[in-house]
């Protein structure tokens, strides 16, 4: 779980209104949800509409899920349909198998 | 796809449209350059100038032919390409502040990303997309693409997005260069030529004999005939230069004005009186039979014409050159300071034959010599084999003809009387039009020179073998004495001149002596003659007193039969 003085700011790019990034944003809202319990915030940037700020992020692969913060900055690509994977990536939680 | 291009070649319905590559000798290669609207990948191992080929075709086309562009750089970050360009003159900084470069330097970093299910690289279009709009690209380069293999794992998605993400290059109708990494068996490593398929240029580097060559292919242009061989190419600060050597013509401009050797007597041995104006001359010969000599006198003679020359010197510097020739009268120095003549010293294994033939390319077109000499070129044998030797000389020769500069060169030949098959002699002697050999002729303890010419092609020449002489001031070709045994050289001619001059001395006092003989008995029989004549006088005198006499006896007495009429 995350700890008490911890805050994430998250971004989420898309492009447009595609299956993988409405699957992808209702999976993060979720995982969030479920367990940085308002410690969070997922700001969701559409690259159609701005695509100058793909460079800034070096944004490749689309949906991508960026950490700002806490740093290190972290990616996760994909439609984030693998709940270990991404908050082991999202350093929310160390990989262990449930109990 | 590609039917906005398609509206612009109703001109020409059957030509496929090219873009400059601003990259000098490619564009006579691919016969104008890269198809223009499609990609093109340009595939060669570590360090053969893939970067640097992808970054002229893009500076180029913003100086020289007004099309923006855009890099996508997988591999350097922009500062360090700004920093490598610079030493070799190409300003990005300048050009991405007049907003006609984009650099996008794309990092994939493998440790910050984490890949969970699917996903497209819709992003790296974005971007791509953005950049080309916001400057309105015509040139792509995307530099390194298949460092995303190494970034992202699932290949499977990588591959299908490439193969969309040339497609879609295709629809923007952008001319793309793409690089890649040569790989073990196919051009790149992740067989991108199997998506980038219009045209494919392979770069390499070899080295052969410790001395480098960069040599450049082109594998497959379609739509288009295309140079087939392997290209030298060459990258020097002023980026990357290819030299065709096979679709050199010769179909250049001759002259049929002559320029003198230097020499008057030499000239006279030529039925025109020197050469041809833009015509190539070998003087070859063995160690010490003043071939550098003989080329100074013809720098010399170009430099007092006004026109300018350009001395390559592979033995000697410039200084030492100069001293020299000043030994035996020729000023060199003069010349040099009024800005006529350049010396050029350099070893020949100091780079490679490409290296030498961009330099002189480069003074050639810097400095527009009338005439070039270079000293010697069998030197250059010692950094390439035969063959490689050869082309050069082919490519030289051409460029020097095509440019109508007269090219003199100098090459040692062995120590070999019938020294004619030698290396470099072989590959070059039906390349050049006039061919001087210097030899020594050997006999009675001492070595001279001896010069004649082998070949002047469009002009008749003496056939006969000259001894020459180098004295203080200058070269002196004597005139060929003929003794009983052949030509006499040195002190032999001198011996031969001597007995020469002895016989005809003999024969003068002969002469001499029998016209005094005859002289002598003209006299006499003057003297007879005279007395002869005396006599005879006497003679008559003696008659004519006698008659007188007679006369005066037949007054005395008179004539009985006068008086007996009366």
């Amino acid at each position: 779980m995350a700890k008490k003085n911890e805050f994430w700011q998250l971004k989420l790019y898309v492009a447009g209104q595609t299956p993988k990034s409405v699957t992808a944003l209702a999976n993060i809202q979720k995982y969030c949800e479920e367990h940085l319990n308002g410690q969070y915030k997922i700001e969701i940037i559409d690259l159609l509409k701005n695509p100058q700020l793909a460079e800034g992020d070096q944004i490749l692969a689309i949906p991508t899920l960026v950490r700002k913060v806490p740093v290190p900055i972290r990616k996760i690509i994909g439609d984030l349909s693998n709940e270990e994977k991404v908050l082991v990536g999202l350093d929310i939680k160390p990989f262990k198998p449930k109990t | 796809m590609i039917k906005k291009s398609e509206k612009h070649r109703f001109s020409s319905p059957t030509v496929l449209e090219k873009s400059p590559s601003g990259i000098a000798g490619l564009d006579e290669i691919t016969e104008g350059g890269l198809p223009k609207g499609r990609p093109t990948l340009i595939c060669g191992g570590a360090g053969c100038g893939k970067t640097l080929f992808g970054m002229q075709f893009l500076v180029k086309g913003i100086t020289e032919y007004n099309e923006p562009g855009v890099f996508m750089s997988f591999e350097e970050p922009t500062e360090d390409l700004e920093k490598n360009m610079i030493s070799l003159g190409f300003d990005i900084k300048k050009l991405a502040a007049q907003k006609k470069l984009k650099i996008d330097h794309v990092m994939v970093e493998r440790s910050e990303i984490e890949e969970t299910g699917e996903y497209d690289l819709e992003g790296l279009f974005i971007r791509l997309g953005h950049a080309i709009d916001s400057i309105g690209a015509k040139r792509v380069v995307l530099d390194t693409i298949e460092s995303l293999f190494a970034g992202l794992t699932n290949t499977s998605i990588l591959r299908a997005e490439l193969r969309r993400l040339f497609h879609w290059l295709k629809h923007k109708g952008v001319t793309a260069i793409i690089t890649g990494e040569r790989g073990e068996s196919s051009f790149t490593r992740q067989g991108l030529e199997e998506y980038v398929s219009d045209c494919v240029i392979l770069l390499d580097f070899r080295v052969i004999d410790q001395i480098s060559t960069r040599r450049l292919r082109i594998v497959k242009y379609r739509g288009s005939t295309h140079g087939t061989n392997e290209y030298p190419f060459l990258i020097d600060e002023q980026g990357v230069s290819v030299f065709p050597i096979t679709s050199l013509r010769l179909d250049h401009e001759v002259s049929d004005k002559i320029v003198s050797t230097g020499i008057k007597k030499l000239d006279d041995m030529f039925s025109r009186g020197g050469y041809f104006q833009g015509s190539s001359i070998l003087i070859s010969g063995t160690a010490g039979t003043a071939k550098t000599t003989l080329a100074s006198y013809f720098a010399q003679e170009t430099c007092q014409r006004g026109g300018k020359t350009l001395f390559f010197a592979f033995e000697e510097s410039p200084n030492q050159l100069i001293r020299n020739m000043s030994s035996i009268g020729i000023d060199l120095k003069a010349y040099v300071d009024k800005g006529l003549l350049q010396i050029h010293s350099s070893r020949p294994t100091l780079y490679g034959l490409e290296m030498h033939l961009l330099t002189l390319n480069k003074l050639i077109k810097d400095f527009k010599p009338k005439s070039v000499i270079i000293d010697p070129i069998s030197n250059l044998v010692s950094i390439g084999n035969e063959r490689e030797v050869s082309s050069f000389l082919v490519r030289l020769i051409d460029l020097l003809k095509v440019n109508n500069i007269t090219a003199l060169f100098t090459s040692l030949t062995q120590q070999n009387i019938n020294a004619f098959n030698e290396q470099t002699e072989e590959s070059i002697s039906s390349l050049v039009d006039t061919w001087i050999t210097v030899r020594d002729v050997e006999g009675i303890g001492e070595r001279n020179r001896g010069l004649f010419i082998l070949k002047a092609r469009g002009m008749g020449h003496s056939n006969q073998v000259r001894e020459f002489l180098i004295k203080d001031e200058g070269i002196d070709l004597l005139e060929l004495e003929i003794g009983p045994e052949g030509m006499l050289t040195g002190s032999a001619r001198g011996e031969f001149q001597k007995t020469q001059s002895v016989q005809k001395l003999r024969k003068q006092k002969q002469v001499e002596s029998k016209d005094r003989e005859i002289e002598r008995k003209r006299k006499i029989l003057d003297a007879n003659i005279h007395a002869m004549q005396t006599e005879f006088e006497s003679v008559v005198e003696e008659l004519n007193k006698l008659e007188i006499e007679e006369q005066e006896l037949k007054k005395k007495i008179p004539s009985p039969l006068k008086s007996k009429k009366r």
